[in-house]
């Protein structure tokens, strides 16, 4: 397929950018470029084509069912669009005085205010980028907390077996050093090890809950009893929210900074490389360090910018990815009080009817009911038929669906992680049910068939370990 | 799966070649590749840096995901083998000649296993 700049003649052009209403100059000779800038030169035709094209080349949530575990791939609604589309949040500059941005203000401090309702937590910044910064930054705050106590000696931070790769390489590049501690057969954090982790060197534990394998650790009380009384603090990495929002509350679990991926369960477009949002919520101790500056409501109803004196410093310019921030407002405001915890029991509906219907052909890496998301492991076909984790997910692929995530948990050999998410309706639950057990009487009967999937994509498998080893960066 | 006599074990799955009462050969055993699966990237560690028994010395990355690869004992990097940074795959194929550091001033090591005991733990972990 060409790319753009390959398309088109030199004086093409289409007439959906506004002329240049900035007077033209001429800079000094010096600082001109000696080649020209490759821009495309494309007609109207050529472009919507061209996008058009790459659409058809990709799978997305307007496509068809994403069960990506871990990714909350849930459908966003087009309201969500509509407001962040509106003109008073787009034609807006930061550095606008601050009472000809009240609507912004006011749709920061309600942002701030429904999600700490719905975390436990007690103030909460916008400024990071997306989870993993949100991670980062959550534990500057537990350091900053330590140092401010006089305790420098706390350098470790707890990290289970099952967590996501971004909790330990947050807490290496926050400066930490990460403890790992093994997960029970259940997948839940095995208490012992951890009451045998923690000392007078803890920082504080990085968990998720429900946890990686979409179980929710009924110990939840007891681990952060355990952290607390070793004198570290808990981090809720929020990845798995969607099981509980308006449910169960990270603050009431005994945590005592969160991050929340925006993106994911309050319903912003992602998966396409952004932009997302990973604000960071905190209990009243953390609050006074806090990154850049937070709003806050006057006495007279206008609203101002407040900050702590402790303030770690800014994590990313002004107040993170604004427009995020608005679609999640609209998602929130839009279900409200009763929707929001609708939304996470229909998550945990929609899991577990998919894994009772292909419980008996996929083996299920924990048993019991899950929350949000399941883990199927097929340690057993690679063995049997040799077929593997990565022949099922793109074998998938050719019934239109997007495959699961794939070897991941890392604890469970050849897996397979769906996470349905609310938004999908019975009836596509039953077509890919179907889909799945379909794949499972061909792994038993015709194995071949699994490994030459997958046939109907614009691209069939790529070598990844060749591509890896031997990267063609410039074509 | 094979594991050959001559070699030590760790629980974390490298294999120790003694060479002297003071020099090691490090390396991934059989099992550790094919849990990898194809490799596509080797981090080693600069020569002469101190190991830790069972601190992290070196990282290994397939396409399924990053791992650390921990030191079976307390010493000093002597030598890494460079050709793997070319040739990751030369792991997967001749695990127990693709040696990954060789460590000198060996002063201590973890709990090391023989061939037989490193082979119940492997059947051990299959179940």
């Amino acid at each position: 397929m060409q790319l753009i700049t390959e398309k088109g003649r030199e004086g093409r052009g289409l007439s959906l950018l506004p002329p240049c209403d900035v007077e033209r100059v001429r800079p000094d000779e010096a600082d001109c470029r000696k080649l020209p800038l490759g821009m495309p030169a494309v007609s109207e035709t050529e472009i919507s084509r061209h996008y058009s094209a790459l659409a058809r080349r990709t799978h997305g949530v307007n496509d068809g069912f994403y069960p990506l575990g871990s990714c909350t791939m849930k459908y966003n609604p087009k309201v969500d669009e509509e407001a962040a589309a509106l003109p008073g949040f787009t034609k807006v500059h930061p550095l606008q005085p601050v009472e000809t941005v009240q609507g912004c203000m006011e749709v920061l401090y309600l942002a701030e205010k429904y999600l700490c309702e719905i975390t436990g937590m007690a103030a909460m910044t916008f400024q990071p980028a997306a989870g993993a910064h949100g991670e980062f930054t959550g534990l500057l705050l537990i350091k900053a907390w330590h140092h401010s106590r006089g305790d420098e000696k706390r350098t470790k931070i707890i990290v289970p077996d099952s967590a996501h790769g971004t909790n330990p390489a947050s807490a290496a590049m926050a400066g930490f050093t990460v403890v790992n501690v093994p997960s029970a057969p259940d997948g839940s954090v095995d208490l012992n090890a951890l009451r045998k982790a923690v000392g007078e060197d803890t920082a504080g534990l990085m968990l998720t809950n429900p946890n990686t394998v979409g179980m929710f650790d009924e110990n939840i009380l007891e681990i952060t009893k355990i952290v607390h009384e070793a004198g570290g603090l808990n981090y809720y990495d929020g990845a798995n929210l969607n099981a509980v929002m308006g449910i169960a509350r990270p603050g009431d679990m005994g945590f005592d900074v969160v991050h929340l991926n925006l993106h994911k369960t309050f319903a912003t477009p992602h998966g396409g490389g952004g932009p997302g949002s990973g604000p960071v919520g905190c209990k009243e101790i953390l609050t006074p360090f806090l990154p850049g500056a937070r709003v806050m409501r006057k006495e007279n109803g206008s609203y101002g910018w407040t900050g702590g004196e402790q303030t770690i410093g800014s994590v990313k310019a002004f107040y993170g990815n604004f427009l995020v921030v608005v679609r999640a407002l609209t998602y929130i405001l839009t279900l409200g009080r009763e929707g929001i915890p609708e939304a996470s029991r229909n998550a945990v509906l929609n899991a577990n009817y998919l894994r009772e219907k292909i419980k008996d052909a996929y083996p299920m890496a924990y048993d019991g009911l899950c929350m949000h998301e399941f883990v199927v492991s097929l340690e057993e076909w690679k063995d049997k038929y040799g077929v593997t984790a990565l022949d099922a997910a793109k074998a998938l692929l050719d019934h239109g669906i997007h495959p699961p995530t794939m070897y991941f948990p890392l604890i469970v050999h050849e897996a397979l992680m769906f996470e349905p998410t609310e938004t999908e309706s019975r009836e596509t639950l039953d077509e890919a049910a179907d889909a799945l057990l379909e794949i499972a009487r061909l792994a038993q009967t015709d194995p071949e068939a699994l490994h030459a999937s997958p046939r109907t994509t614009p691209i069939g498998r790529p070598d990844e370990v060749g591509a890896a080893r031997h990267p063609v960066l410039r074509g | 799966m094979n594991f050959p006599e001559e070699l030590k074990y760790t629980d974390s799955h490298e294999w120790v070649k003694m060479l002297d009462e003071q020099t090691a050969l490090i390396g991934l055993t059989e099992y550790a590749q094919s849990e990898l699966g194809d490799l596509v990237f080797v981090n080693l560690p600069e020569v002469d840096t101190e190991l830790s028994a069972g601190e992290a010395m070196a990282d290994v990355e397939s396409v399924k995901a990053v791992s650390d690869v921990y030191s079976p004992v307390t010493g000093r990097v002597e030598e890494v083998n460079e050709e793997l940074l070319d040739h990751p795959e030369f792991i997967n194929e001749t695990p127990y000649d693709s040696w990954l550091v060789k460590a000198a001033d060996i002063a201590d090591t973890v709990t090391l296993l023989s061939a037989e005991e490193y082979a119940e733990l492997v059947e051990k972990e299959q179940q």
